[in-house]
This record gives C-alpha cells, structure tokens and sequence, in this order.
C-alpha cells in the first residue's frame, strides 16, 4: 500500500460512515456472543431492511462496549444510546422507534452513567465502536496513521524516544519501562530480530486482553508492526491462549487482512521495511504467560521458565534478541505516536501515565471490563464505576492482580491504582484483574482457591513452587477444615517467604500474596477458623461442626 | 579468550572466566555451597534451590548454579536466611515423596540424606505425601522407583547432553511432573534406551539404580566422574 | 511420507492424510511440535500413544519429548473423552458465585469425577480456569453452548436432556 492510498481509503470510508444517520453496533464478543448476541445482529439486518431505512442506518458487528452485565449489549450512534439485554424482539421495536421514528426507548436503556463517567478510553478508544473484522472501520477511525508517521517521518531511534517519554510501562503486570525495554532489543546484536505480543491471558477472571483483541485486532498489529521498526525486528508473533477461539479468529482474520493490503509484509508504505505475523496457539498452561516459558512454548517446548540473565532483549527466540510485549502495551502505541508523549504523560500519575484495562469481577453490581486513568483509587472502581456490592451485603475485600495479587480491605480502598502502591500493599497489578468480594466470601477459602490454581499452573522446575505450594495449600485446606493450631499460622508465614523469595519465575515469586495478604488484614478470620473451630462467612465445615450449613 | 573477570565470595577474591556460574567458581576456589540438581559437565537447572547466595547490593536470594559471576561481585555463601531457605529446600523434598532411608538401596550414599543430615533437617515441619507409583523392574539391569524421584532431571540431562539419546523427559507439570521412559513406557520397553547406565550413575537419590547392587558397594561418586569424564560425542539424531 | 519413517499402528484414512499433510506444511519444523498436536487433537479427538509415536517419528523428536509436551499442556487430551462433554468455568469470578455447587451436583448426580468421564462413556466433566465470560459468572458449557448466571438445578437439567438419563447410580 502506498501512503496516498491509505488516506484515500480513510477519506471513502470516512464519507461512508457519514452517509447514515445512525449506526446501531451490535456487541459480538465473548461476553454477549453466549445470550444471543448473533440472532440479534440479524434482527436489526432484518428490521432495518423491512422499515426501508438500509440507506440511513448502518448495522454493524463490533466488539465488547464494556458492559458485560447486560449482555447482549447495543449502541446506537450518534448520542451513544446504549440498550441492554436486547432480544430480537427488542431490536425491532428500537429499530421502528429509535431509527425510524427517531424516540430512542428510553425502558430498554441502560440508565448507568456512573459506570463510564470515571473512565477514561485510550487503549479500548475503538472497542464497540468498529467492525473488527472490517481493517476499513479501523482505517476509517485513523488506523494505521501512527505507522505511516513512524516509517516515513521518523528514524527507529526517534519511535523508541517517543515511547520513552510517554512513561508508559508494561502492562503485561511487572510495569518495565517500555521504552527502556526496546532499547535493550534495538541495542543488543543478532539478527533477525522478534517480536512477540503476548496474549496468554490466564488469570482465572480477566478477560481484559481477549477483550482488546476481539474488538479492536489491528491496534494490537499496528503497535507490533511499530514496535518491531523500532527495534528492528523482521518477524512477530501474536501468543494467544486457544481458549479464547473467538480472539483466535478475529486476529487471524486481522493478519491476512493487513497482509492483503500490504500494511504487513516486504516493503511496507514502500519504505525499506518489512515484517510479517504469525500467530501461536497456546494449550492451557497459565505459567506460558511468562517472558522465558513462552519462548520455550513458541519453539514447541514444555512451558517451563528459565533463570535470567540471559535476558530475552538478548538471548530470546532461537536465541535472538526478541522483545515481548502485552498486547495492551501495544495497543497504547499508535496513539501514543499521534498524540505524542506529552499528551501521554499527562494522564494518570507522574510515575506511572496512561490508563489501565481492568475486568471488574466478583460480588460488585455492575462487573465489565472498564479501563480507567492510573491514580484513580480502588474506591472509585469499586463502588463508583462498580456500584457497589450487592444490596444487603457488606464489602470484605477487593483482590487485584489476578490469581497471585493480594487482597486488600476497606481501609486500603483509598489506594491510588498504580504499580509502586499496589506492591506496597502486598496487592500487585497483574494482568488487570479486579474481583470483589463481600461478606459471604471466607477469606481463608479463598486464599485456599488461588494457592489450588497456582499448585496446578506450577511447572515443577523448582522446589518452592512445585512442592513448597502444595504443602501451603495443604495446611490452608486443613484450615478450613478445623485442623491445625495457632502456630501454624508463624509457620505458613515463613514458607510463604521462602517461596516469594527462592522460586526461579513471578509466579512462585507472587503465588504466595493471597495468603500472605489474607494473613495481615484478615488474620481473625483465621484465628477462628483455627480457634474457635468456625467459618464467619459460613463456607468452610461441610462436613458438620461450625458455622456452616 | 574468554575474559577473565575478579569477585570475592565470602571476602575472598577470586578470578573466574566470564560467563561461568558462581556455583562453578565457587567449587574451583574451594568453596562449599551446597547444591543437589547440579551436576557439572550438563547445563544447568536452577531447580532445586539448595545452592542459594546472596549477592551484596541485591535484596533477593540467587541459584548460584545459574547466577553468572561478574565484575565487582560480591557474593555471600552463608547466612541466617540462606540456611533458613536451604533447610526448607530439603525438608520440601523429603515430604514430597515416601523417602524412607532405611529401605532404600540409596542409604549413606543418597545426597538428599547428606544434605539433610548437614543441614540439620532432624524432622519434618509439613505433612508427608505418600505417593504410589508403581516400581519398575522391566529393565535387565536397572529398576526405577518414581517414589524417590526429587525431579532434579540430572538424568534427563546426562541422557540428552551426555549420551545423545534424550530417552528420558518430565511428563505432567507441577506435583504431578514424573521422570518418564519414551511415552510413559516401561523401562524395558523403551525403545531408545541405550541401556548405558549414565542416568543411574548421576542419580543423587534411589530413584534409579542398579539392579542387585546396594549403591554402598557401587560408590556412586567415583561412578560420576567415571560417567562425566567419558563424554559421549554423539548428538541428537 | 520421507524415507526412513516407520509405520506405526495408525489406521491410513483421510485423517492421517490431512495430519501429514499439515506436518509437510510445517516443513517437519520440530518447534512447530505444538501447532501439530493442536492439528492432531482437531482431526482424532484426542491423543493417543500411536499418534504421539507416529508425530514424534515424523518431526524426528525423541518420544519423552513429545509426550512430555503433550502432557504439559492441559488442552491436550490423551483420552478419548465422553460423548458429551460438561465444563464448568472454574475461574475466580465463577468460583466467587458458586461453581463449586455445579461441579459437586454434576459429579453427585452423574457419578463422575471431575476430569473424568462415566463408565458408560456418555459423559465427560471437565474443570477449567476461566472462559473470560466473568460478567455472566458462573458459566457451564454443556456441548459447546454456553449457560451463564447458571444454578446448579439449570445446568442438571440442560444435561439430563443431552445426556438423556436421569441420574447415573454409583456403583
């Protein structure tokens, strides 16, 4: 593709959306596609074509719009009307009311404002608002702009200070410096070069990344195919959980799209550059999301981690200099280049700028995906954008970080969100998951349930994490079954640090967090597990005795 | 050449080779650290965790045996805390599988005994698991009892690296992972066994061992270098 | 089929026909071991030792490693699993609101342990981590077809009528 065709196809597309009056976008992800989400697409096909407004109403098939709550979810613009659970019957009383008669339904609407008022969308600026599957709707929306502007305006050097400046950090949940990270791959020697998106999204509740990479494919390409001019890579790989087929689908169908239009492949914008994708299935092993194990995956391996150094930026795929980002560092890209760093840098924190994709989860009255500013505090995604616990219940806790963060309590909620204070209080950001709990979650269950699924994602490499997790969850397990004593508690304690402390990768090194957590805020809830032989939010016990039952 | 870089362990100054591990310099110098999933000559796992050093300037603990030296390093062998962590290093292994020294071909020669023994491991603070796998004796010359495995792939190593046959891997993951003969097969069935012996010389434990010989007779650790110092030039194919 | 590969005691039918056309498409890349088990799951249902072998004779890698990445990877079946097949999402989000009660009911009800299948092979109960569908926790996927904000009574029921069995006794 030449650069004068991009803006000529921008510019059609552009004039074509401007041509109807309304477009109604029909959420078909993951979260909607389960209740219906495809015969209520065809409803509103259908209804649009009956009442003879198919010239003024385009209908379209986009990706998540946050709510997941509501599914299926649907968004008429202009306005931003957002109708929820929507049935086929439905899409055609909106269809005859909204459209034809220009009365939106206000009964069928979602009446949340709360839930996007604090928000902020960089990295989700077109989830629910493109066709994924359409690279024109992303063209249309100044897609594949930024990449233009890298290869032809600025030298590999200038993207990587670019990026730099903009302070954004990997979001993937060790918060390295993305800009510092590339240049240790631009820098190191070797060649060819890779690049490798990370999409193995274990976290049992987080869904944030298989979101992004449903709804907007090419923002995810776009910031790869950036990355790889940057650091000079000729090859990229897109690591994707194969739990996740409707992900799976979409960025295959993304890359030859790119492909056909010449966006990927020799001599893109006929510069000197060239670079190609693949995608890679991954096979049900959470630990693959880690920097070296999915090295080893990608080259038909065990997902086992190795000791650094070496480094990937040095020694990475077949030994070359490979850089891995998250795929939601990626997404930042192109709009960091457009925008400029500066205009980055100015959202969220002076340590820590740009926004973060959370899946909010758990015991909280509106749970979706949101994606907020960093420094916005927990009590404000819990209770503002959240709405809360259930009616009748009592907040407990609020764990972020996915299956190795810790749980935080009602006096941490004031907590601004950002990596430094997350750590500080033994929580962590992870992958961006946040799950809430209220007063019939027992805390030391639940500590029991994420040390059980890091036993089972464990690789058994190292002696921590392999046998040390088993002997945690095996004391935890007798906990709530009214065995052990007080001292326990000193012991747990200890081999807790032994395993943060000596296992070979993060996930032994954070495995431990849940219950080291639990044990600082929720230390009661223990001691009358132990003591007093009972469970305060009656879980634990089932076989007789106790609070339970 | 290699350049030779200069760091101390315990105070003292060393000179190392760049790119060596600190385990290896260490053992060069004379200076103990104790390990168990390393064996020099084959690569390194990292994985047991026993041969754990701080390094000044650093709050994290390292595996020496993956940790390569560098400049200026200054590398401390012994403390409160490394003892604390090695001690839970053993006792995790002991209580992972059934080890019972009284009935294993292994005792007084079985490293993880050693080792416990100097680290003074004189019970166990967690509970025993009592796995049950099945002996296998299919093998002419060998037996393998999966029960006394410590995972620590010595002959998973040896066998790929050393003799060039890669008939031995890790099947499953985590407390599930076992040594494994080709698919899970029989030790006396499986076709790519070169029946050299190499993976039984190198066992730290009583997983593999000659049949009919209690190892006090074999006296495993000249059987090691034995093994180590006849490298096989044969590769993978 | 390139010099020198055994035949092993797999059947040469159409399946066989597309797994080594895949391979060859693969050029018989041994780090493209993992799209070949995916490739070989789709086709046989699961894997079994004669694939493993006859896979592992075609990309030239020993057979420990073959099988030991076949068995890290929780996707990979190495048993034909049921006629039916039950998952019940265990991810955070699902195990907050109750997953645990659908799994206990499936496996009171139908005789079956998770990670396993009933003895007259009808069904099969798998555990996983998280289908990302956290919103509409707890989620079950009987036969492919998702049941969201489910009940333990709704699931049972949506398989007794798959199944088409009540209950299966324990023996």
């Amino acid at each position: 593709m030449k650069p004068d065709e991009l803006r000529n196809l921008a510019q059609k597309e552009d004039e074509l959306r401007k041509s109807y009056r309304y477009r109604i976008n029909v959420c078909c992800s993951s979260g909607c596609m389960p209740f219906g989400a495809l015969k209520v697409l065809s409803a509103f096909k259908d209804a649009v074509k009956e009442s003879g407004v198919e010239e003024e109403c385009y209908v379209a098939r986009t990706g998540c719009i946050g709510t997941c709550s509501i599914a299926p979810a649907v968004l008429v613009e202009p306005g931003d009307y957002l109708y929820q659970n929507v049935t086929p019957e439905k899409a055609k009383e909106i269809v005859k009311e909204h459209i034809v008669n220009n009365r939106p339904v206000k009964s069928m609407l979602y009446g949340n404002e709360a839930y996007f008022k604090k928000q902020l969308r960089i990295v989700l600026r077109n989830a629910g608002k493109i066709d994924p599957l359409r690279i024109e709707d992303y063209i249309a929306v100044g897609g594949y702009y930024a990449l233009l502007k890298a290869l032809t305006r600025m030298t590999p050097e200038g993207v990587i200070e670019e990026v730099a400046l903009s302070g954004l950090k990997g979001r993937g949940g060790a918060g390295f410096l993305t800009g510092l990270k590339w240049r240790y791959v631009a820098r190191a020697t070797g060649s060819p070069k890779y690049v490798i998106a990370n999409l193995d999204e274990g976290d049992p509740g987080v869904f944030a990344n298989r979101t992004l990479a449903e709804a907007d494919p090419h923002a995810i390409i776009e910031g790869m195919t950036i990355a790889a001019y940057a650091v000079g890579a000729s090859k990229g790989y897109i690591y994707v959980r194969s739990e996740y087929p409707l992900a799976v689908e979409t960025l295959k169908k993304a890359i030859e799209a790119a492909k056909s239009m010449g966006l990927l492949g020799e001599k893109i914008f006929e510069t000197a550059f060239s670079f190609d994708i693949e995608l890679r299935l991954g096979a049900g092993a959470f630990v693959a999301g880690e920097e070296t194990a999915i090295l080893a995956s990608i080259e038909g391996r065990r997902a086992m981690p190795r000791p650094r150094p070496p480094y990937p930026a040095q020694s990475g795929l077949w030994g070359k200099p490979t850089l891995i980002n998250n795929v939601e560092t990626l997404a930042n890209i192109p709009v960091i280049l457009l925008k400029g760093s500066e205009w980055f840098s100015s959202i969220g924190t002076k340590n820590c700028t740009g926004t973060k994709c959370f899946s909010l989860t758990g015991k909280v009255n509106n749970p979706g995906l949101i994606e907020v500013p960093m420094g916005i505090t927990l009590r404000e995604v819990v209770f503002e954008i959240g709405g809360g616990v259930p009616p009748g219940r009592r907040f407990k806790a609020v764990q972020v970080g996915g299956p190795s963060g810790g749980f935080l309590p009602e006096q941490l909620l004031d907590l601004p969100i950002d990596y430094e204070s997350l750590t500080k209080a033994g929580a962590i950001m992870g992958s961006g998951g946040i799950v809430v709990l209220d007063d019939t979650s027992c805390m030391v269950d639940t500590a029991k349930f994420f040390t059980e699924f890091c036993v089972d994602e464990s690789c058994g490499k190292c002696t921590p994490c392999r046998a040390g997790l088993y002997k945690l969850y095996k004391i935890l397990d007798g906990f709530t079954q009214g065995e052990g004593d007080i001292q326990d508690l000193d012991k747990v304690e200890d081999l807790c640090e032994f395993i943060k402390e000596a296992s070979l990768c993060g996930l032994g090194q954070t495995a431990p967090n849940p219950t080291l957590t639990t044990l600082k805020y929720f230390r009661d809830e223990y001691v009358s597990h132990i003591v007093e032989k009972k469970c305060p939010a009656g879980k634990c016990f089932k076989d007789g005795g106790g609070a339970g039952s | 050449m290699s350049k030779t870089v200069e760091l101390t362990i315990d105070g003292k100054k060393v000179a190392a080779k760049e790119g060596d591990n600190i385990l290896k310099v260490a053992r060069e110098n004379n200076i103990y650290i104790p390990a168990l999933c390393y064996l020099e000559g084959v690569s390194s796992l990292g994985g047991c965790r026993v041969c754990v050093v701080e390094i000044r300037g650093s709050p994290k603990v390292f595996a020496s045996c993956v940790t390569p030296v560098a400049e200026g390093m200054e590398v401390i062998t012994d403390s409160e805390r490394l003892r604390r962590y090695r001690k839970w290093a053993i006792e995790l292994l002991l209580a992972e599988r059934p080890h019972v020294c009284s009935v294993c071909v292994a005792n007084g020669n079985c490293e993880l005994q050693q080792l416990a023994t100097e680290l003074g491991v004189d019970h166990l603070r967690v509970d025993r698991k009592w796995t049950n796998y099945e002996l296998d004796l299919t093998h002419e010359r060998f037996a393998y009892d999966p029960n006394r495995c410590i995972l620590c792939t010595r002959c998973i190593r040896v066998c790929d690296e050393v003799e060039g046959v890669h008939a031995i891997d890790l099947m499953l993951r985590g407390k599930n992972s076992k040594v494994i003969f080709d698919l899970d097969d029989k030790w006396g069935f499986a076709e790519s066994c070169t029946s050299c012996g190499k993976c039984s010389a190198v066992c730290p434990v009583g997983a593999l061992y000659v049949k009919g010989k209690p190892l006090s007779e074999v006296k495993k650790k000249e059987l090691v270098s034995f093994v180590m110092s006849r490298r096989s030039e044969k590769t993978i194919g | 089929m390139p010099d020198g590969v055994q035949q092993t005691g797999l059947k040469t039918d159409r399946r066989l026909t597309l797994l080594e056309a895949a391979i060859k498409k693969h050029q018989y890349r041994k780090d493209a071991l993992l799209e070949i088990l995916h490739i070989a799951q789709e086709l046989y249902g699961y894997l079994d030792k004669d694939l493993l072998t006859h896979i592992s004779k075609l990309l030239r890698l020993p057979p420990s490693h073959v099988y030991g990445v076949a068995t890290f990877y929780n996707l990979f079946k190495l048993k034909k699993p049921g006629a039916h097949v039950v998952t019940v999402c265990m991810g955070t989000a699902c195990y907050v609101k109750g997953a645990e009660e659908i799994v206990s009911a499936i496996e009171r009800d139908f005789n079956v342990k998770r990670g396993g299948t009933t003895p007259d092979g009808k069904l099969s109960l798998f555990v996983t981590r998280c289908i990302g569908a956290c919103a509409m926790a707890p989620n079950t996927i009987v036969d492919g077809e998702t049941i969201g904000k489910a009940t333990p009574d709704e699931v049972l029921k949506k398989i007794r009528a798959v199944v088409g069995v009540e209950k299966v006794e324990a023996r």
